[in-house]
């Protein structure tokens, strides 16, 4: 049974760091590519043909699929305070990348999360086992 | 206005993360992540009412948000709407029936004053 449970937490731990940086990157592609103003309904769809915003897109939708796949096992209370982390590397981006001052009261805040991050990822990721009879897949790959 | 569209943003994303939750769960742990199996999983989750519910609830919220956006600042909207992640782990120990024990509590305390300090 400990083999099934560090299984779990390790794909846990691989499906959780695709959903922060997808959602990460994503953003700051859509931001990137997106022009000060849309005139127009026409203009939503065009603005999809850029480089930048529809790479943006395609990564919010890995976003969407990667944290829905990671829901089919993990507990939604588990999964929300540990892609929290993305809060943290949106403020250490932008004082690397932008050169963004990072003030004592956004310390505090990062260092808030980091410690939610880390209590809640020492529980389980699963508390409760799935309906359906695993003897079914057990067979099948990952 | 803007405290409709928190009040909308609010009740839009946490309805819509549980009901995906649910859904998910009922589903079944994704395992198979090969591209013919992945498509499978995607065209029995279309008939899923509580995913697509969920992807609805979603959706809502987002244009909501960024309707708010466009009225407010980022510094004001950010934390104003982390208060789903208090009502969304109160849901999942009634609703779902997850098994929220304190140090779980604990941590979604500390994320959202935390999400409160960054971004305020």
């Amino acid at each position: 049974m400990s083999t099934e449970s560090t299984r779990l937490r390790i794909k846990t731990w691989i499906c959780a760091t695709v959903v922060v940086l997808s959602n990460l990157f994503g953003n700051f592609f859509l931001k990137r590519g997106m022009p000060g103003e849309l005139p127009g309904p026409l203009a939503y769809i065009t603005v999809l043909f850029r480089p930048w915003v529809s790479l943006g897109v395609v990564l919010l939708i890995v976003w969407v699929l990667s944290r829905m796949a990671l829901l089919s096992w993990a507990d939604l209370s588990y999964v929300l305070p540990v892609t929290s982390v993305g809060y943290v590397l949106v403020a250490l981006a932008g004082r690397v990348l932008l050169q963004e001052q990072i003030t004592i009261q956004r310390w505090t805040g990062i260092i808030l999360i980091m410690a939610g991050v880390a209590l809640v990822s020492r529980s389980a990721p699963q508390t409760q086992l799935d309906p359906k009879p695993r003897a079914v897949a057990a067979g099948a790959g990952r | 206005m803007k405290w409709l569209l928190i009040a909308v943003i609010v009740a839009a994303t946490t309805v819509g993360e549980v009901l995906q939750a649910k859904g998910m769960r009922s589903h079944g742990e994704i395992r198979d992540f090969r591209p013919g199996a992945l498509r499978r999983a995607i065209s029995a989750l279309t008939r899923n009412w509580a995913v697509v519910g969920g992807i609805a609830g979603m959706a809502i919220s987002f244009f909501a948000y960024l309707r708010l956006l466009a009225v407010t600042e980022l510094s004001f909207a950010v934390p104003a709407t982390a208060v789903t992640y208090v009502l969304e782990t109160v849901l999942a120990k009634y609703v779902l029936k997850e098994q929220v024990t304190r140090l779980r509590w604990a941590g979604a305390g500390l994320v959202v004053c935390g999400v409160a300090l960054v971004s305020l």
